[in-house]
């Protein structure tokens, strides 16, 4: 069976990469035909109109397709996720010299940092300009909350201009933009260049991030049980592979393929490893947790989390809530197909389908179906949880930006 | 109707537009997506606009169809869901047309029709042009193989080439191969040209 999936040059495509390069895909008797894109527009697009069976979609487009919010409506699902965490926000090297100089003191401290990044508005020659990949991507969701927890109204105090990741660096060159929050490698190739230093990145925002998932046409998935399966198996593989640190550089190797990611092996290895440059020059900051593939069950698509990113698109006024719209963003995740579709593998299988998002400060073991889980603590920075059942409560915690 | 085309390529543009001044549009404007180009395309106010599937600036485009209160709101890429076969050969060539909300979609279809055209039309040109591009350096490579060999072991040009050629033959190989290894070995040798 051949499936065509699309990806966007990003180290969290390591995954897709993994299963086609080092055998897992075939041993599931599939063939891969992993389509490049350059922009989330032609990646949705693809997958809307049936040229392509799934896509790594960014988790907020998917809900958006599903509620009518980004062009042609469609129904998406999404039964597995590729990954956890691996976004970096980076500003021009100028701006930075308003935050704290330490980088390492500026990244262990989000909420000050979030603060310094507030006054440095008012000092700088203009409202920053800030891109963002899309406006439905985890990075967009991440930073207005950042932003907010300063008092910076995202919408007022800065620009925030959407482009692709791949042209984040080329644009932070031409001035056009003073900073932006992207998956790896991109923040890194800023850095390397001089371009920019690290302010923040992902983890440290919310340390279990929800990020790509495996998207596919619902009716397409519910039509073709077996064919995911093998696929949802294959990944799950795949990722363990990628999760093992024996792996990361063979890993590298693999993404910076001119038909990947085409970047350097070397930047692309940073994030994997965790191992964090935020300032050219300096030493690396250890940050294990800044990417993950497979531990702590991160492919499984916790409903949870995708009432998050509900609430989030509600927050911004980017969709109204009600009931009926809630429950229809929180069904786009799939653990039921997850579960069915590992049922008898040896991947740890959560015995829940919601938490309480940003509960957990020390790893802790939970109830699960099979072997051992541990859920890594996956605070947000600034304290809150989130209790999918209470969406209104969390949302009016929020004090108005305006 | 007004219709920008939104394209890094100018040859790929100049074929589009061509096509479409000769199906007797004639209000038609190209933008490079670069810089400010959101902006431009806000002052144009375009009736329907295409733009290379392929290209990048797809995202910001589409942020832009998104906020702006300049523009009343263009709807999706293809105006009728409904015909499958159009949607696939738009993406097949590479095509995506945005188009202003109430524009009729009998008026828009010969637009995107003629686009997909002319996108193909542009690939099997560019096809030919790397071709040529490719035989071109193929044969400087050569040449310089033959040059090589020519000073190293005193042949004559055409003994060079016939040496090339017998010992892609016997390899199994394409004579650019062959001519490329001798190169990067006479280069590591020192040997020069």
């Amino acid at each position: 069976m051949n499936l065509k999936i699309a990806f966007l040059p990003l180290n969290d495509a390591a995954v897709l990469v993994a299963a086609r390069e080092k055998g897992f895909a075939e041993e599931e008797g599939l063939a891969l035909d992993l389509v490049r894109t350059t922009s989330w527009a032609t990646l949705r697009d693809r997958l809307v109109f049936g040229q392509v069976h799934a896509a790594q979609m960014l988790a907020p487009l998917a809900v958006a397709v599903t509620l009518g919010l980004s062009q042609q409506p469609a129904a998406l699902a999404a039964p597995y996720k590729l990954g956890v965490n691996g976004n970096m926000l980076v500003m021009a090297t100028d701006f930075a010299k308003a935050l704290e100089p330490d980088v390492a003191a500026r990244l262990a401290d989000p909420l000050g940092t979030a603060h310094d990044f507030a006054a440095a508005i008012g000092l700088w020659r203009r409202k920053p300009v800030i891109g963002v990949v899309h406006r439905f991507s985890s990075h967009s969701l991440m930073l207005r909350y950042w932003l907010a927890s300063a008092g910076v109204d995202p919408d007022k105090d800065v620009v925030l201009r959407v482009l692709p990741p791949s042209l984040t660096v080329e644009a932070m060159r031409a001035g056009e933009i003073d900073g932006f929050i992207a998956g790896e490698p991109w923040g890194s190739a800023a850095v390397e260049e001089g371009l920019a230093e690290t302010v923040s990145i992902g983890e440290r925002i919310w340390r279990r991030g929800v990020e790509k998932v495996l998207a596919f046409r619902e009716a397409w998935m519910e039509e073709n049980p077996e064919t995911v399966d093998r696929l949802l198996r294959a990944l799950a593989r795949a990722a363990a592979w990628c999760d093992d640190p024996a792996n990361h550089v063979a890993l590298s190797d693999l993404l910076a393929d001119p038909r990947y990611v085409d970047q350097p092996a070397e930047l692309i290895g940073r994030a994997l490893s965790g191992q964090i440059v935020a300032r050219a020059g300096e030493a690396a900051i250890a940050n294990p947790d800044f990417m993950l593939f497979s531990r702590e069950a991160t492919p499984f698509p916790w409903r949870s989390q995708a009432l998050w990113i509900y609430s989030q698109l509600v927050r911004w006024n980017m969709v109204d809530h009600d009931v009926a719209t809630a429950a229809k963003a929180g069904a786009v995740f799939r653990p039921d197909i997850f579960r069915r579709a590992l049922a008898d593998s040896d991947v740890a299988m959560p015995g829940a389908s919601m938490k309480v998002e940003g509960a957990v400060d020390l790893p802790m073991a939970v109830g699960s179906r099979r072997g051992e889980l541990t859920l890594g603590p996956d605070r947000f920075f600034d304290g809150r949880v989130f209790d999918p059942e209470r969406i209104e409560e969390f949302l009016a915690g929020f004090a108005s930006p305006r | 109707m007004r219709i920008v085309i939104i394209d890094d390529s100018g040859l790929r543009a100049t074929v589009l537009e061509e096509g479409l001044r000769e199906a007797g549009y004639d209000d038609i404007h190209i933008v490079p997506p670069r810089g400010a180009f959101v902006a431009r395309l806000e002052r144009m106010a375009p009736d329907v606009v295409l733009m290379d599937l392929g290209s990048p600036s797809r995202d910001t485009l589409e942020e832009m169809l998104t906020v702006s209160r300049a523009l009343a709101r263009p709807i999706a890429m293809f105006v009728d869901q409904s015909d499958d076969s159009m949607i696939g050969a738009a993406i097949d060539a590479g095509v995506s047309a945005y188009v202003v909300d109430g524009l009729r979609k009998e008026r828009v279809k010969p637009v995107l029709e003629l686009a997909v055209r002319r996108f193909n039309a542009f690939a099997k040109i560019q096809g030919e042009l790397d071709e040529a591009r490719t035989a071109l350096s193929d044969r400087k490579i050569i040449d310089r193989a033959k040059s090589i060999l020519m000073n190293q072991r005193s042949l004559s040009e055409q003994d060079a080439y016939a040496l090339l050629r017998s010992s892609a033959m016997n390899q199994g190989k394409k004579i650019v191969d062959v001519a490329q290894a001798l190169i990067t070995a006479s280069d590591l040798l020192g040997g020069g040209i």
